[in-house]
């Protein structure tokens, strides 16, 4: 059953209406629905079609309740649907509690509603948690008339699919039109539809395409029957079997509460929590259905050592951290030693790696970026975007919904943070927000948005932003929020133009990276020049501050190496020793080179999930536990701390926190926590600085460099073949397949499928003529086919040629 | 009543007209000139002439006209539309089609004049799909006008403009119900919307939007070009005017009857000569299946808004549907059950489940296999209806039955004990008294 709790109902109104249900009197804001209104007495309306974030429609007529005095004294003559009524003063209303007139008008509509369903309840998945089952029971009688007069129910084949994810049982749908409405008004991929007529009605699909959403699975999650099914968990358990743990969404910065429901130490699947402040009751099918990747076969379940034959063999904790101790101790002597813990780490986990960093390793060698960066983007990240919080005037999602303008700058929002896209879609619903990108051509999203885009291509960004601030018609104003992608670390500029643009219009601006991991680093100093809490490396009294608190008497004075230079560095030999955390070479900015800098260090400590080129070229592999397997905290892009617990207990694998303490003891330089919860504490104790921050970078805009081919616009889709996405084959085949877009008048040149050439090797796709994308732009998705641009086409920045190919 | 004795056709009055549905023939029986009258009117002179002859919607339900126009807010910045329903669907009713067939000039003056007073420059013809005929007579209506300079740009040198467009529905009895046409209109799916807002403030393309009935509009040229007086001084206090009476069914002449509201079925069967020779009424039906069914002791109930309501019933669409002893009623309502069952949009569960589930039972009782507990199921299913449902469809789908038990339990309880219909169904067919003799003289 789902209820709204009424955020709002601590804001000052002055709008009042009293009506009284049920004798109980009440008041609630102007334009409630009566079914809300009752809710705030505690009195539960049966409903179907009804809920508080879809429009109302009145369709199943099953919250039915009389109205003795509409507040002009007069009665209704009809029983009304109290989801689509509007409270008003003076109104009376008698629910099924105390009017025989709207029980039985309840009762008779719920006897209808079982005219043609099915009494498989036994094998239903929703039995045991089905509104229909429980409101049958609450509001309807035990014996069935139809059947008992000889009623012959329509019947329909079993399931079919409407998505590879998701399944239609067309004879248990109560044709509440939820989530049709879900899909047209929340996701805005309105690809199934009601169909047919009387109680023939059903669910439809065109043939030719079926329910294409990143967000289909909510529609799954609100059938308030078994109609709609997971591919992944039909006939898969029973609720009532369920353990559910609330949890956060490890797939994206946006920190969606989730609800992870298992059984026996298995997840069995995972629902959308309910946050009103974060993702509402939507979460993307990546985070519901993303999370078979810890079991798949290459999951690591015991530490492994290098032996003197040169193989890996299985070693216990204790001897992992002594080996990884001395290894590390013998390459800081022989160099120093580089941290790259990766981006999907809790914030207790980085603080970890970044204690381990500073106090076991005593370097500023650490960068959490596994992905192309640029000095700029530390320097940016540094000076606007560590330590800011909602609560502190920072961007929130609350803030997407009300700002006349929001500006994506390097961001698609419905790749990269679904949350995000909902709630721009809200807001623009509601006619509140505008929409404008920085990009090189209007997605789907943005339409989906009813955007305006400001054509722009890869490396451009920084003269687009300059630009925007000049033309009043964008609105940019001190009411404007501008979104920043990840990607703007690859165009010099970028970031210094949006802080130049904050700066002289006074909008505000947020970073929005990808991984669930990378906001909390830079809030733990997972940067060669940032400690925990944004103290500046370069600050003496930050670096005093941050020494107190880790118990060191010194810190490393100089500004470390970041991520490329780390790598660089190893592969010359200079760093003689690596601690890898979950970084999947492929997504870093030169793959080979990455690849290269793990052969050629003398010693490599992997902390991994599965196995990997890391782990199959580590001298210490050390498993460490998924997010279910282990408390933690996601800082979401906004600076809100998401906290969870542990779900499973599982004695295989450890946090990263435990396995840097272990080793840090080895070296006899502890520091100071073993669990995540010790962690927590010693960075709620280290505590934000409140001293002089670094001021924003001022790089000016590169020229745009003119050259051969085309200029190579990518970003990662958001399902892709991230390794995070392994072992769920039905989501799998919901994702966009890879294509190449270019504008129609390449395509002409073209033809249907091109094969690109870059500096790293060549890829061949299809081609989608795209309609508005740039001319002298060519996209292509990041990891998609083959190992990804980055490893397989072409360096980032540079231009690719293209000719038509053969597929 | 006493005064009601003869027809009175005024929308009718073409209809024996050689090619009665062309522009010569209409112009030269006088029609266009009440449209000037009205270009020389003020638009709401026009309106309040309208409210003055009292003419209330010809659909059905009886709103006055002219209030609904007054509805419309003029302030409102948005483009306003008028929507005629000529959707006619319901079993029984068929006044709009004859009536858009040999008049369809008649509905265009009306169309002009009713825009014009409601300050619309666009107006929708929604015609059922079915009637292709009735699509191409009034489709070359508008193009006659057109080119008469009657449609368009400046009409008549009033500086007026209007355009016209023919539209026609798919297929849906649904479609007659006004937010249900807004719908297919728009291109979506006919089922009805949420009021509020009422079209008088969002309707088409949400902007304020009358839609009225065929007949409704064709009555306004007469009420233009012979005064408001002439109008009201026809009919009863409350339903003044006249209407088209559609009889059918077992009279020796059905037919449209077109007289003042509040004349009687006894002088309708009298003017139409009677019941099928040798037989009696039974039931009828006074406005469409949707109507509460009527009996003998109803024929001298005045054919008015309040006094079909006074009987039990619904004046409706003026749709008399005439049924003698040889009609077993049971079988009747089971087929009207059948059409509301088929014409269920599926919005909403009582109605889409309802229809469904009443059609079981009255077929079970029809083949003598139910019990008599199912009437009181029967009752019970239309109380959950009646009233619970998203629109007037499912209200609708319920008057056949609950009337009919009202007044002939006894005959459903006859199915019963006699183990089936006990009626022989080729005898209230039209050809049973043409196969007696034939029969016979073998």
């Amino acid at each position: 059953m789902t209820t709204t709790p009424e955020k709002a109902q601590h804001d000052q109104r002055t709008d009042l209406v009293t009506v009284t249900i049920d004798g109980v009197q009440t008041s609630v804001p102007k334009g409630t629905l009566v079914i809300r209104a009752a809710e705030q007495v505690g009195i539960q309306i049966p409903r179907f079609c009804d809920h508080p974030l879809l429009e109302p429609v009145g369709a199943c007529r099953q919250c039915l309740v009389e109205v003795p005095d509409a507040g002009n004294g007069r009665g209704m003559p009809k029983p009304q649907a109290s989801c689509t009524l509007p409270v008003a003063e003076g109104m009376v209303v008698s629910t099924q509690a105390t009017s025989p007139v709207a029980d039985k008008a309840q009762q008779g509509v719920m006897e209808f509603l079982l005219v043609n369903h099915p009494l498989d309840c036994p094998v239903c998945d929703k039995g045991g948690e089905c509104p229909l089952q429980n409101q049958a029971m609450s509001n309807g009688r035990g014996e069935s008339r139809f059947s008992g007069s000889g009623g012959v129910k329509r019947t329909y084949p079993k399931p079919i699919n409407i998505s590879a994810n998701v399944l239609l049982d067309r004879e248990r749908c109560v044709l509440c039109a939820r989530c049709t409405r879900f899909s047209e008004q929340i996701a805005g991929d309105p690809f199934i539809a009601l169909v047919e007529r009387g109680a023939l009605q059903q669910v439809g699909i065109y043939e030719k395409e079926p329910l294409q959403s990143y967000f289909s699975g909510n529609t799954i999650q609100i059938c308030p029957v078994g109609a709609l099914t997971s591919a992944e968990y039909r006939f898969r358990s029973r609720p009532f079997d369920l353990v559910s743990t609330p949890a956060v969404g490890e797939h994206d910065a946006c920190g969606a509460a989730i609800r992870v429901d298992h059984r026996r130490g298995k997840v069995m699947r995972r629902l959308a929590g309910n946050d009103p402040e974060v993702n509402e009751e939507w979460i993307t099918d990546k985070d519901r259905f993303g999370f078979a990747y810890t079991r798949e076969q290459d999951r690591l379940t015991y530490p492994q050592v290098r032996d003197e034959d040169g193989s890996l063999r299985p070693a216990s904790w204790p001897e992992a951290f002594a080996v990884a101790a001395r290894g590390l101790e013998r390459a800081r002597a022989a160099g120093g030693v580089g941290v790259l813990p990766g981006g999907r780490l809790t914030a207790e986990d980085a603080f970890a790696y970044s204690s381990f960093a500073r106090v076991a390793l005593g370097t500023n060698d650490v960068d959490f970026r596994a992905r192309p960066h640029s000095a700029e983007e530390a320097d940016f990240l540094a000076s606007t975007v560590v330590l800011g919080t909602p609560w502190d005037g920072g961007v929130s999602y609350a803030d997407l919904e009300t700002a006349p303008v929001v500006v994506l700058v390097g961001l698609e929002p419905e790749d990269e943070a679904g949350t995000i896209f909902l709630r721009l879609r809200k807001g623009v619903l509601h006619g509140t927000t505008r929409v404008v990108s920085v990009a090189p051509f209007a997605t789907r999203g943005l339409e989906k948005l009813d955007g305006r885009l400001v054509p722009t291509a890869p490396g451009e960004e920084a003269a687009a932003l300059a630009a925007l601030v000049e033309q009043g018609e964008f609105g940019v104003d001190k009411h404007a929020v501008v979104l920043l992608g990840e990607r703007l670390a690859t165009s010099p500029g970028a970031f210094s133009a949006a802080a130049a643009l904050a700066a002289r219009t006074g909008a505000r601006l947020a970073w929005v990276p990808r991984r669930a991991g990378d906001r909390g680093a830079v809030e733990t100093g997972c940067l060669p020049g940032l400690l925990p809490g944004g103290r500046p490396v370069v600050d003496p009294a930050a670096r005093v501050d941050a020494a107190a608190a880790w118990g060191v008497p010194t810190l490393p004075e100089a500004v470390g190496r970041d991520a490329d230079a780390i790598v660089a560095a190893a592969a010359a030999g200079d760093l003689a020793g690596l601690v890898v955390g979950g970084v999947d070479p492929d997504d870093t900015a030169d793959p080979a080179a990455f690849r290269a800098a793990l052969a050629a260090a003398s010693f490599v400590v992997a902390l991994e999930l599965r196995e990997t080129d890391v782990t199959r070229a580590a001298d210490v592999v050390l498993p460490v536990a998924p997010v279910c397997d282990k408390p933690g905290t996601f800082i979401t892009w906004e600076g809100r701390p998401r906290p969870f617990a542990a779900v499973f207990a599982d004695p295989r694998s450890l946090p990263d926190t435990r396995a840097l303490a272990g080793i840090a003891e080895e070296l006899g330089r502890p520091l100071g926590f073993r669990t995540p919860e010790q962690a927590r504490t010693a960075m709620e104790q280290m505590g934000p600085w409140d001293g002089a921050r670094p001021a924003a970078p001022q790089v000016p805009a590169a020229a745009p460099s003119p050259g051969e081919g085309l200029v190579l616009a990518s970003w990662k889709q958001m399902l892709d073949d991230a390794s995070l996405l392994d072992g769920d084959t039905y989501l799998a085949a919901t994702a966009r397949p890879p294509v190449a877009r270019v504008a129609p008048s390449a395509h002409a040149a073209l033809g249907d499928a091109v094969t690109l050439t870059g500096d790293r090797g060549t890829l061949t796709l299809p081609v989608v003529p795209t309609v508005g994308l740039m001319e002298g732009v060519v996209w292509v998705p990041a990891r998609s086919a083959g190992g990804g641009v980055l490893a397989d086409l072409a360096s980032p920045g540079t231009r690719v040629t293209v000719r038509g190919a053969e597929l | 009543m006493s005064e009601i004795s003869t027809l009175t056709p005024v929308l009718t009055d073409d209809w024996d007209a050689e090619r009665s549905w062309t522009l010569e023939t209409y112009e030269a029986r006088g029609g266009y000139r009440a449209l000037d009258v009205a270009l020389g009117m003020e638009p709401p002179a026009v309106v309040e002439a309208v409210k003055a002859s009292g003419l209330r919607g010809r659909g059905g339900a009886g709103f006055p006209t002219g209030m609904k126009w007054s509805f419309i807010p003029q302030d409102n910045p948005k483009p306003k539309y008028l929507v005629v329903n000529a959707d006619e669907s319901e079993p029984g009713t068929c006044k709009d089609t004859p009536l858009m067939m040999a008049s369809p000039h008649l509905l265009v003056e009306g169309v002009i004049i009713s825009s014009y007073a409601i300050r619309a420059h666009h107006a929708f013809i929604y015609i059922r799909g079915e009637i292709l005929h009735v699509v191409r007579r009034v489709q070359k209506a508008v193009q006659e006008a057109y080119l008469a300079g009657h449609l368009g740009k400046d009409i008549h040198g009033s500086g007026y403009d209007l355009d016209v467009v023919v539209h026609t529905g798919a297929g849906a009895y649904i479609c007659g119900e006004e937010t249900a046409l807004l719908e297919g209109l728009e291109g979506r799916r006919g089922q009805p919307r949420l009021r509020p807002p009422f079209p008088a403030v969002a309707g088409l393309y949400a902007s304020p939007t009358v839609i009225n009935n065929v007949e409704s509009i064709a009555s306004v040229p007469s009420i233009i070009g012979r005064g408001a007086d002439w109008f009201a001084s026809m009919g009863t206090e409350k339903s003044q005017g006249f209407g088209i009476f559609s009889l059918s069914g077992h009279v020796r002449r059905p037919g449209q009857y077109e007289a003042p509201l509040g004349i009687t079925l006894r002088q309708l069967i009298d003017l139409a000569g009677g019941i099928r020779e040798g037989h009696e009424l039974k039931f009828w039906t006074p406005g469409g299946s949707s109507t509460p069914i009527l009996t003998a002791e109803h024929l001298d109930v005045p054919l008015d808004f309040e006094g079909v309501a006074g009987a039990g019933s619904m004046l409706g669409t003026r749709a008399l549907q005439v049924f003698d002893e040889t009609t077993c009623v049971l079988r009747a309502v089971l087929r009207w059950t059948e059409f509301y069952k088929h014409e269920s949009c599926g919005k909403c569960t009582p109605c889409r489940e309802g229809t469904w589930w009443l059609v079981q039972t009255l077929a079970r009782l029809e083949a003598g296999q139910g019990s008599p507990e199912d009437l009181d199921l029967l009752l019970d299913q239309c109380d959950n209806i009646l009233g619970r449902s998203f629109c007037a469809l499912g209200d609708g789908a319920t008057s056949p039955i609950s009337s009919s038990i009202q007044h002939f339990r006894d005959e459903y309880l006859a199915h019963l004990e006699h183990g089936g219909c006990p009626f022989d169904p080729a005898a209230s067919t039209l050809f049973a008294d043409a196969a007696v003799p034939a029969t016979t003289g073998a």
